[in-house]
């Protein structure tokens, strides 16, 4: 299968893709790994009259814990983050996605920032970022803006990036000492899209529940942020109760559709589920198990 | 519309200008007529496309001939030196780790790739490897063997010549 025709095309510097793609407008498409974004061109549902491929650009690949702040670049691949000692040892929640996305092939060169940009609502990063509370920076030949990850979401492969934006940088607070997380996906088999995901992200705080951050992926429209289960969790003891009551809001904010995967019962009961898990898994963490 | 492109493929310096749709796959097989590197199900899934770009993995099928430039590939034709087999295309012969071949290419180049990272793997972490390259025949047992024995060969060859050095010194 070929793509459409299309102008290719290399910068050199950040600089230069955004004045290619102010110039393009909505023609204009930013190429990172290209392990969604090739087949879409494949298959023709994308046809963009001009890439801007962003791998020619150096310093885009980076992650780097600065100013209380966790940075990850444009260019940073699924395969650099499975081997992160960093997000191993402090990030559990990504390091635990890392090597549950797509196959060991893919991850060599597909990008989370690519990831969270095509927003597929089966895809991983966006839950785990909306778990995460994260920051991202689009940059574009006008400026440069803050979007919260809970407001760039806006629907199936819909995002608040312009075509003539770059989503530049994510930014994650930096993880306090008590912090814990945990990624459970369920999948028909290794490679596959999920089933039904689960991001946990808690921080703990004198014994207490800091804040909890869960996300939720393939069970809606665009991958969701479990708001009032996190909200029921802030502050409180994390007993078997509230980790009970937190499951099952969150198991009422997932919006499935019944498809081969599975039922709308079935794939909420393992919101319940995993978010129950989760909670465990990433409260042991916290606490410097597991 | 064209693009003049140089990519050192199996070591050889390949200059064409191509559309820059195309993908690499189809540089490789029909630019260059190399159709040793196999087109399976051409969206990203099979991993019988596989070829090393700069020593990793990568499914030709899902890059643009143009992002190789300046690159070095490797595909299967390059794995045979001086007329002898490499040793994982030897270890796959030797242990029966193909049946129709056609997922052959992509599964010895993504090894390849494996055993120069872990020169012992566990039948885990060769699987674990192999997860995105399929095998449609399921002769998955014969593989893993394949490779198994490709890296105690590999192993072993490595030691050799520094042994033969320490023997020297």
């Amino acid at each position: 299968m070929l793509p459409a025709p299309f102008e290719y095309h290399a910068p050199r510097s950040v600089d230069e893709a955004l004045d290619l793609l102010d110039q393009f407008g909505d023609e204009g498409k930013v190429l990172a790994g290209g392990q969604s974004l090739i087949p879409l061109l494949k298959l023709r549902f994308a046809s963009p009259g001009h890439l801007v491929d962003i791998n020619t650009i150096k310093d885009l690949d980076f992650i780097e814990e600065r100013d209380g702040t966790l940075r990850i670049g444009p260019l940073f691949r699924h395969k650099a983050a499975e081997r992160s000692s960093l997000l191993a040892s402090r990030y559990h929640v990504m390091a635990d996605a890392a090597p549950q996305i797509a196959d060991p092939i893919i991850r060599n060169r597909g990008t989370i920032a690519g990831s969270v940009a095509h927003a597929d609502p089966s895809g991983d990063w966006g839950t785990v970022l909306l778990a995460m509370d994260a920051d991202l920076i689009l940059r574009s030949k006008k400026g440069t803006r803050t979007v919260k990850a809970r407001d760039f979401f806006s629907g199936p492969f819909s995002t608040a990036l312009e075509p003539t934006e770059i989503l530049s940088e994510i930014r994650i607070p930096a993880a306090k000492p008590m912090t814990g997380g945990s990624y459970l996906k369920l999948e028909r088999k290794v490679g596959d899209f999920a089933t039904v995901a689960v991001a946990v992200h808690l921080v703990m705080d004198d014994g207490k529940v800091g804040s909890a951050g869960i996300g939720l992926t393939a069970v809606g429209p665009q991958n969701l942020k479990a708001e009032k289960a996190e909200a029921s969790l802030k502050g409180a003891r994390l007993d078997d109760a509230a980790i009970k009551q937190a499951a099952a809001l969150a198991a009422e904010a997932a919006d499935p559709k019944a498809d081969h995967r599975g039922s709308v019962e079935y794939k909420r009961n393992v919101v319940r589920v995993f978010t129950e898990r989760g909670l465990k898994r990433a409260y042991e963490r916290a606490r410097g198990g597991g | 519309m064209g693009q003049a492109i140089t990519v050192t493929v199996n070591g050889e310096k390949r200059s064409a200008e191509v559309e820059p749709r195309l993908l690499l796959v189809h540089f490789l097989r029909e630019k260059l007529r190399l159709t040793g590197t196999h087109i399976g199900c051409d969206t990203t899934h099979c991993g019988a496309c596989t070829v090393l770009v700069d020593g990793t993995p990568v499914k030709s099928c899902t890059m643009l001939a143009v992002q190789a430039d300046g690159q070095q590939v490797t595909t299967v034709e390059g794995l045979v030196a001086g007329g002898v087999l490499h040793p994982i295309q030897a270890a796959f012969k030797e242990e029966h780790g193909l049946q129709c071949g056609f997922c052959t290419p992509g599964m010895m180049l993504t090894s390849i790739a494996l055993l120069k990272e872990n020169q012992d793997p566990s039948d885990d972490e060769i699987r674990w490897a192999l997860s995105g390259n399929i095998c449609r025949c399921t002769g998955y047992m014969n593989i893993v063997k394949a490779v198994k024995s490709a890296a105690v060969q590999m192993k072993a060859a490595a030691e050799v010549p520094a042994a033969t050095a320490a023997a020297r010194s």
